[in-house]
């Protein structure tokens, strides 16, 4: 799989780690346990369009938002982590 | 069979005689032989034995994937016979016989065969279960294959990565005329060839082909096409990443390398993998003598090999023909050819350890010692439908051919279709134009995604790439009687219709019961007969009962090749060279290498609880924090509190990770006002490295804060003892006096000359210490400057080991020895630390409900009740006999105390002080031991500590 890094351009997958899928940190001040345990444990893995985190660890060091398909591995968006608006 | 007079095309050198042994005898063959070919033009007509039944076999499709002569060359097993070339002095072995290739114990399975149906083993070998070892032991006996070597290879394996625009997998007409066309039309190429040299099947050819053979290779010579030989795609993964596996061939291509796995980032990818020769389905036709007329047409032309005396040819269409005429022009008497065509078959084929006679459908028995079938053609999809094709029946031709490929994948040639030389040639100069074409634009596009990159321009035109459709065939899978399906698991059509009727009818299921396909030849030729049979089983056609998922590799790969080059990639403090040279027992500590010890760390622990010692912390993780918002950095990484750290602090922090687990610890300094020094575990530092960017980058970008890993830039030294003081003030202008320099204060400045030192004073090992962080090209000297001046004072260096003694003494936990990934931070003893009231930190809300809740371990000090014994780390702390209720963390003989010293994680129940638990050692048996009031054993107070 390649991932079109913003910085370095098409790298091979190897050079990136995959951190987790995108999730919404919950306000630690009044999440439910409920709400807080979603965040840190069920993901959607679903087959198709998904949004995940990617780190260019063995390049720019990066966080880089991915959007694949998850059945063809076809990469249709890479953004830097830090030019994302605020969710 | 004996050698024939000179062949045009053959590939053996006459003049270059090879002696070699098999089966502990010596044999010659000529430089070009494969080990079957010399074995052959020497009479060798049995190989091995087969799998189950131990029934001699001889050669059957004379290539690579010829199920039949597997054999141990000097020790190593699993070699292919028909394609490994003879070497001066190789021992050639069979495998699968025993005690001897003539004379098989085993092959008394033959007569029990009715016994040994699908499941035989699952069956019969399941109860009772206490008996599997014993069974497991008689079994291993009969299982097949060479035996792995015990000694390491001697040889070297290696990577090669490579981004080749297009790559051409099959080097045959087609193959060889894509890759120039592509090459012709600018782009890179790299052809990879499976046998020795390029040409497939034109190289077993008449003089027409041997022409075209030649003028192919001229154009490639002349060209710039990358050639692979002996080297076979094994893969296609996402986005073209193709491996293949390159053997060390004729020539030694690979050099002293044995196999190179190339991994190959292609741009564009073409399939021209030619087709494989299906075996025929009858009674008998694994009877040595039994061959595909493609490997009688190898065997004559190529190594000049007389296959037999009289044939019969079965055929259906040219190639059988071929054959016929090859064998009858070398004065083989070809006593009988059937057309299948015409209706005439096989029914059965008579023999015992060769072929002895063919029963014909027309009643006739005719005496032969030569069969040949020419019955059909496999194409082998395995490439295309791994990158997404699908594999679709198609009955008018007898094959399944492939539809549905993505963009950067193309197919070329015998895979596609049938057609004249000429044909298959054109097919492949347009399928690799075509190539270099599409391998252009997807240049285009991985440019226009490199900032800065030139965009090479695009050529828009269309190339033409003719139609190649598979010429009419008609089906021939089975015949009349029962023969071998699968050849290397000895499955016959018998079993698969055995398999169908105990339910096992869909041909995923009937393949995983039998095993049919799933020996060594991963059903290159046998997947469709198998197919064939559990479709006639089921009554449905083939094309509803479809074909097996092909995975990588699609052929073995040895594990060197994959494991590649060994690389260590260790890293050393700039005192380690002082360390090896000073008697050091090495640890490998994750990428460390580190000192253990000196030779005795028990000395080494006395001389920092009494004089002074130096221990290397350089692999310590350290950064460099700079910006107006770091406190506010630590604040979410660390539970503790960090606003009100002024400059010359420093603060122990503990970091969790957002399910409250521990995840790091270690001292931070404040430098200067918007300036910090960091440290972390040695292990952890990579992954806080990725978790404080994490931050940064993703949840709180408005924070102004640089982080730089400065691990490698500084060496580290601890200086511990009640004399550490004494010591480093001889080196130093900076005023260490207790008033001056107190516990948990850092400084910057020179030591042993050196500027930019950080200096802070905390406590691992209990003692008076500080820590020193030298610019790292210093390292050695401030060492050895340290050693130096303190010769007088007793200084030693201490290592690790001496240091896990210290601080476990000291009741120190170590991230990961006493936690694991459970453990949440007042499990651990470190609810001290946390901050419940700041607004927000990793893992806040975890550690609130933890405080809420009472069922969780907790790390307490431990010690024996028989102080001289040690309970080994990871023993069970148990109740009522059986239910474990903790485990030891750590446990060291104590040389301070003079007695056994532990931490350990305990139910809630058993922390209060006084509370005796039972240890249960691994070897049996149990000790008593007592929890104490706190972590420390030694100076819980910390007055040496502040001192």
């Amino acid at each position: 799989m390649l991932i079109p890094c913003p910085l370095c351009g098409p790298r091979d997958a190897l050079e990136f780690r995959f951190v987790d899928e995108t999730v919404r940190r919950p306000e630690p001040q009044s999440a439910s346990p409920e709400q807080w345990r979603s965040y840190l444990y069920l993901r959607a893995n679903r087959a198709g369009a998904v949004t995940e985190l990617w780190l260019h660890r063995s390049g720019c060091r990066q966080y880089v938002v991915v959007e694949r398909d998850s059945l063809t591995n076809t990469v249709t968006a890479a953004r830097l982590a830090r030019k994302e608006a605020v969710s | 069979m004996t050698r024939l007079q000179p062949q045009p095309g053959e590939v053996i050198d006459r003049d270059r005689p090879i002696r070699f042994r098999w089966v502990g005898r010596d044999h010659q063959g000529y430089a070009g032989d494969t080990i079957a070919s010399a074995l052959a033009a020497a009479g060798v007509r049995v190989f091995g034995r087969s799998m189950k039944y131990h029934r001699p076999r001889g050669l059957l499709s004379a290539d690579f994937h010829d199920p039949n002569c597997m054999v141990t060359v000097d020790g190593e097993p699993n070699v292919r016979g028909a394609h490994r070339l003879v070497r001066a002095g190789m021992d050639v072995r069979p495998q699968d016989t025993w005690p001897s290739l003539r004379f098989d114990v085993k092959a008394a399975n033959q007569l029990v065969g009715r016994f040994l149906g699908p499941g035989f083993y699952y069956k019969t070998f399941m109860r009772p279960a206490r008996l599997w070892p014993a069974y497991e032991a008689v079994l291993g006996r009969f299982s097949h294959g060479g035996h792995a070597p015990s000694e390491p290879a001697p040889e070297r394996y290696d990577h090669r990565y490579v981004h080749p625009d297009v790559l051409v997998a099959g080097g045959g007409p087609a193959g060889m005329a894509a890759a120039a066309a592509a090459a012709g039309a600018g782009v890179s190429v790299l052809l990879v060839e499976e046998e020795q040299e390029l040409g497939g099947h034109l190289r077993w050819g008449g003089p027409d082909d041997l022409a075209a053979l030649r003028d192919l290779r001229a154009a490639m010579a002349a060209g710039s096409v990358e050639v692979l030989t002996d080297s076979v795609v094994t893969g296609r993964y996402d986005g073209n990443w193709v491996s293949v596996l390159q053997r060390a061939g004729a020539g030694g291509a690979t050099g002293t390398v044995r196999e190179r796995m190339v991994k190959a980032r292609a741009k564009h990818l073409v399939v021209a993998a030619g087709l494989i020769e299906r075996p025929y389905v009858v009674g008998g036709n694994d009877l040595p003598g039994v061959m595909l007329s493609t490997a009688v047409r190898r065997l004559v032309n190529l190594y000049a090999v007389r296959p037999g005396d009289r044939a019969v040819v079965l055929s259906a269409n040219a190639s059988g023909a071929a054959a016929a005429d090859d064998l009858s022009r070398v004065g083989v008497d070809v006593v009988r050819v059937l057309d299948a065509r015409a209706g005439e078959d096989i029914t059965r084929i008579r023999g015992r350890s060769g072929v002895q006679a063919v029963e014909c459908s027309d009643g006739t028995v005719v005496e032969c010692d030569l069969v040949v079938t020419a019955v059909g053609w496999t194409a082998p999809l395995t490439l295309l439908t791994l990158a997404g094709g699908r594999a679709t029946y198609r009955a008018d031709a007898a094959r399944f051919v492939a539809t549905g490929l993505p963009d950067d994948v193309s197919a070329a040639g015998g895979l596609v279709g049938d057609g004249t030389l000429e044909q298959l040639i054109e097919h492949g100069r347009a399928v690799g134009r075509d190539a270099a074409r599409r391998a252009m634009r997807v240049a285009s596009v991985l440019a226009a995604g490199v900032p800065g990159a030139a965009v090479p321009a695009v050529h828009d035109g269309h190339v033409d790439v003719p139609a190649l459709q598979p010429a009419p065939h008609p089906e021939l899978f089975l015949g009349a009687t029962d023969g071998i399906v699968d050849y290397s698991e000895d499955v016959s059509a018998k079993d698969l219709r055995a398999a169908v009727r105990e339910g096992y009818d869909s041909i995923e299921l009937a393949k995983r019961y039998t095993t049919a396909t799933m020996g060594p030849a991963q059903g290159k030729l046998e997947a469709v007969n198998s197919i064939a049979a559990v479709a006639a089983a089921t009554g449905a056609d083939l094309a509803a009962t479809g074909t097996t998922t092909g995975r990588p590799p699609y052929v073995p790969v040895s594990l060197g090749a994959l494991a590649g080059r060994s690389h260590s990639l260790l890293r050393r403090s700039p005192v380690q060279g002082w360390h090896d040279a000073h008697g050091a027992v090495p640890l490998y500590a994750g990428a460390w290498i580190r000192p253990d010890h000196y030779g005795d760390p028990v000395a080494e622990v006395r001389a920092v609880r009494e004089a002074v010692g130096l221990i290397d912390v350089t692999p310590l993780g350290k950064f460099d924090l700079r910006g107006a918002d770091v406190p506010s950095l630590l604040e979410l990484l660390y539970v503790n509190r960090w606003r009100k750290l002024d400059v010359g602090s420093v603060r122990y922090g503990v970091m969790c990770a957002e399910d409250g687990v521990v995840l790091d610890d270690g001292v931070t300094g404040r430098l200067g006002p918007e300036h910090y020094l960091m440290t972390t575990t040695s292990s952890g530092a990579d992954a806080a490295h990725d978790w404080m960017e994490r931050w940064l980058q993703t949840q709180r970008r408005d924070l102004q804060v640089h982080v730089t890993p400065v691990t490698a830039n500084y060496a580290s030294i601890n200086v511990a003892g009640p004399r550490s003081r004494e010591l480093l003030a001889r080196l130093t202008s900076l005023d260490l006096s207790a008033s001056a320099f107190g516990y948990m204060r850092v400084r910057t400045g020179r030591v042993a000359d050196v500027e930019d030192c950080v200096v802070w004073r905390i406590g691992f090992t209990g003692e008076l210490s500080f820590e020193v962080h030298v610019p790292a090209g210093y390292g050695l000297h401030v060492w050895e400057a340290l050693l130096d001046a303190g010769a007088d004072v007793g200084v030693r260096p201490f290592g690790v080991e001496a240091q896990r003694i210290l601080r476990l003494e000291k009741g120190h936990l170590i991230v990961g020895q006493d936690t694991d990934g459970l453990t949440q931070a007042y499990g651990a003893g470190l609810g001290w630390a946390v901050k419940a009231d700041k607004p927000d930190f990793a893992g806040k809300p975890e550690l609130a409900w933890q405080l809420m809740r009472e069922d969780y371990l907790h790390l307490v000090g431990l010690q024996p009740v028989d102080g001289t014994a040690v309970p080994p780390e990871a023993s069970q702390i148990v109740e009522d006999g059986t239910r474990i209720v903790g485990r030891i963390t750590s446990s060291r003989m104590s040389p301070t105390l003079g007695r056994s010293v532990c931490l350990a994680m305990v139910a809630p129940h058993l922390t209060a002080a006084g509370t005796t638990v039972t240890v249960r050692l691994p070897g049996g048996g149990s000790l008593q031991a007592r929890v104490m009031p706190q972590h420390a054993h030694v100076d819980p107070e910390g007055v040496k500590l502040r001192a």
